[in-house]
């Protein structure tokens, strides 16, 4: 049983996918109990797998038995093992969370939504454990069309932002198959460890060249790097609360990951056209962050000044990535780490006030901090953490990328970071205003009845996702030696 | 019929194909008309896969007798990833479809400038 753990991340998730409709059909208290399971049994099973892999070094798991290149190959290696316990983590938390938001509807809708749930999870923890560039289009597809459908499923607005989403991502994902078409038509494989090999003698060919540009695209549209965000706001606004903070804490991270494999994997950051395509993806995220910080601020509904500041985080871990030393990566990865975490909270506490209030709006949270202590309390860790101040996590990620920008003397890129800082603390401490100071209006609205908090399933997953990010901050030290370390290219040294 | 499928003249046709997609996205109101494009795109990058398999002289890859060695049978591998990309197209083109009629059921229409008016009312 050991030796098929890496199997198990993705086939428990995806069968019980397939079977969600039919359990539903039997009983919906049955169906939560299979999907919550199923994400622990997956999310165990990554613990497990990364535990050895730390032990070990790299796990070549072959499916079928087939020898790479020919069949393909799950590899786990520190990187793409801490983000599927990432994945599946968040994704467990979410569907605790999701109970209460589902409890008027009928069996086929909560069938149908933990369907797609489960098989976003299984998309994108396949996107991360797989070693075949093929296999990583398929699993994208899987992730994404779930993600389409879900978002759909928030009502008549979501149905036109998932269908520019639609739009849009098939865009994308076209350019990265023509990338790996590219790649294939001139080393005949499709196997990453393979490409490696075959790629090095080839890096100045000019279809290397069309083949990182095609990647850049394609990975650009799907992680809403800043030129190309633009399906990202109404998309997460509109979706239901326990979709967006799913989507919004790893998906775009999961297309970041996939830049960073073929960058510094597959590509190798030194060679042939690399290091440009890393300068452009690194303006354009310079770029991405002030814009998406500034609309940020511009916006009066919380979720999409969430969904704003998701524009400008991401591009931290691009620009971590386009620095591209020691530092910067480190850096990158723990922002994605940081991130997944900070962000599902934030979108989780979101959800948490329109599910007790029915509102959206910041004006809104006035005096929230009386009716719902607990879920405010996470909430103000992880505005501080967004904003960057210590002891929470998002100051580490930030003062690594410092430190990797100040080593590698690009000034530009510090000023950046310390101008979204600011940028960040604006519009995060607008919130926090209202939410401990400002007045409410005499009646406030109640959609979910009286109490003083949020239900238990809704509540464990806000704090625990809270404290996660102050123990994340404390304990960031032995995470990046003893994780993080070995998960950059070369071990880390 | 080979020549053409072999030689460098087909790349350009694919291009061509390639570009209608961004082109009819950016430019057609329709949103039917939107999603046709995407298919297109897609189209070409299917052919885009197939043309690298092809071989001047190459025949179907099933082992024939008398015909040893690989020059004689065009690429397989190619023809099988686009079966796995034409299902995922199919699957995009059905969640589009949904989309489209919920659309049009709630606005009423699939013109993107009148929706866009009627969602802001």
């Amino acid at each position: 049983m050991r030796e098929q753990l890496p199997a198990l991340i993705i086939i428990v998730p995806l069968l019980a996918a397939l079977a969600a409709p039919l359990i539903a059909y039997l009983s919906t208290r049955l169906l939560r109990i299979v999907i919550i399971g199923a994400i622990l049994v997956s999310h165990l099973s990554a613990l497990g797998t990364l535990l050895r892999v730390l032990a070990e070094g790299p796990w070549h798991y072959r499916f079928g038995g087939w020898l790479p290149p020919w069949g393909i190959e799950y590899v786990i290696d520190p990187l793409s093992g801490s983000m599927a316990v990432l994945i599946s983590f968040i994704s467990l938390v979410v569907a605790i969370y999701s109970g209460p938001f589902f409890k008027a509807d009928t069996w086929l809708r909560k069938g149908i939504f933990y369907a797609l749930y489960a098989l976003l999870t299984t998309g994108l923890l396949g996107m991360v454990v797989t070693g075949d560039v093929f296999n990583l289009y398929v699993f994208l597809e899987i992730s994404s069309l779930a993600a389409y459908a879900l978002i759909a499923s928030g009502g008549h607005k979501a149905t036109v932002a998932a269908f520019r989403y639609l739009l849009i991502g098939t865009v994308g994902a076209s350019f990265y198959l023509l990338g790996i078409g590219y790649l294939y038509a001139i080393t005949g494989s499709l196997n990453m460890a393979d490409l490696v090999h075959r790629l090095q003698p080839l890096m100045d060919s000019p279809a290397v060249l069309t083949a990182v540009v095609m990647l850049v695209v394609g990975m650009g549209i799907k992680m809403a790097l800043f030129p190309m965000h633009g399906w990202l706001p109404d998309a997460y606004t509109y979706a239901p609360p326990p979709a967006t903070a799913f989507i919004s804490g790893v998906m775009t991270k999961v297309s970041a990951y996939v830049l960073f494999r073929f960058f510094f994997f597959v590509l190798g950051a030194m060679n042939g056209p690399v290091p440009a395509a890393l300068t452009v993806v690194g303006w354009a995220a310079a770029v991405g962050i002030i814009i998406g910080s500034v609309m940020a601020i511009a916006q009066t509904d919380f979720r999409r000044m969430l969904a704003y500041s998701s524009v400008a985080q991401i591009g931290y871990i691009a620009l971590g990535l386009a620095i591209g030393n020691t530092f910067a990566l480190i850096g990158a990865v723990l922002h994605i780490l940081n991130h997944a975490v900070m962000k599902s909270c934030l979108f989780l506490v979101a959800g948490g006030v329109k599910w007790k209030t029915g509102e959206h709006t910041i004006e809104k949270y006035a005096e929230l901090s009386r009716r719902m202590p607990l879920t405010m309390g996470a909430f103000l860790i992880a505005a501080l953490s967004m904003v960057g101040l210590p002891p929470t996590a998002g100051f580490f990620s930030k003062w690594y990328l410092v430190l990797g920008a100040m080593e590698a003397w690009m000034w530009p890129y510090i000023v950046v970071i310390i101008l979204s800082s600011l940028l960040n603390a604006v519009y995060f401490f607008r919130v926090i205003e209202h939410v401990y100071m400002k007045k409410a209006e005499p009646k406030a609205t109640e959609e979910n009845g009286g109490g003083r908090e949020l239900p238990v399933a809704m509540l464990v997953p806000i704090v625990l996702l809270g404290v996660g990010i102050l123990v994340i901050g404390v304990l960031n030290e032995p995470i990046v030696t003893q994780i993080l370390q070995y998960a950059l290219p070369g071990g880390g040294r | 019929m080979q020549e053409l499928f072999s030689q460098y003249f087909i790349y350009w046709l694919i291009l061509i194909l390639f570009m209608i997609g961004p082109f009819g996205m950016i430019y057609k109101k329709n949103l039917v008309k939107k999603l046709m494009a995407m298919n297109v795109m897609q189209v070409a990058v299917i052919i885009f896969f197939l043309v690298l398999g092809q071989k001047t002289g190459g025949t179907l890859p099933i082992e024939m007798h008398g015909l040893a060695g690989v020059e004689n049978y065009i690429n397989p591998l190619p023809h099988a990833l686009m079966l796995t990309a034409i299902v995922v197209s199919l699957s995009t083109t059905g969640v589009a479809l949904a989309l489209l009629i919920l659309i049009q059921r709630r606005y009423g229409t699939l013109e993107e400038d009148e929706m866009l008016r009627r969602m802001n009312q």
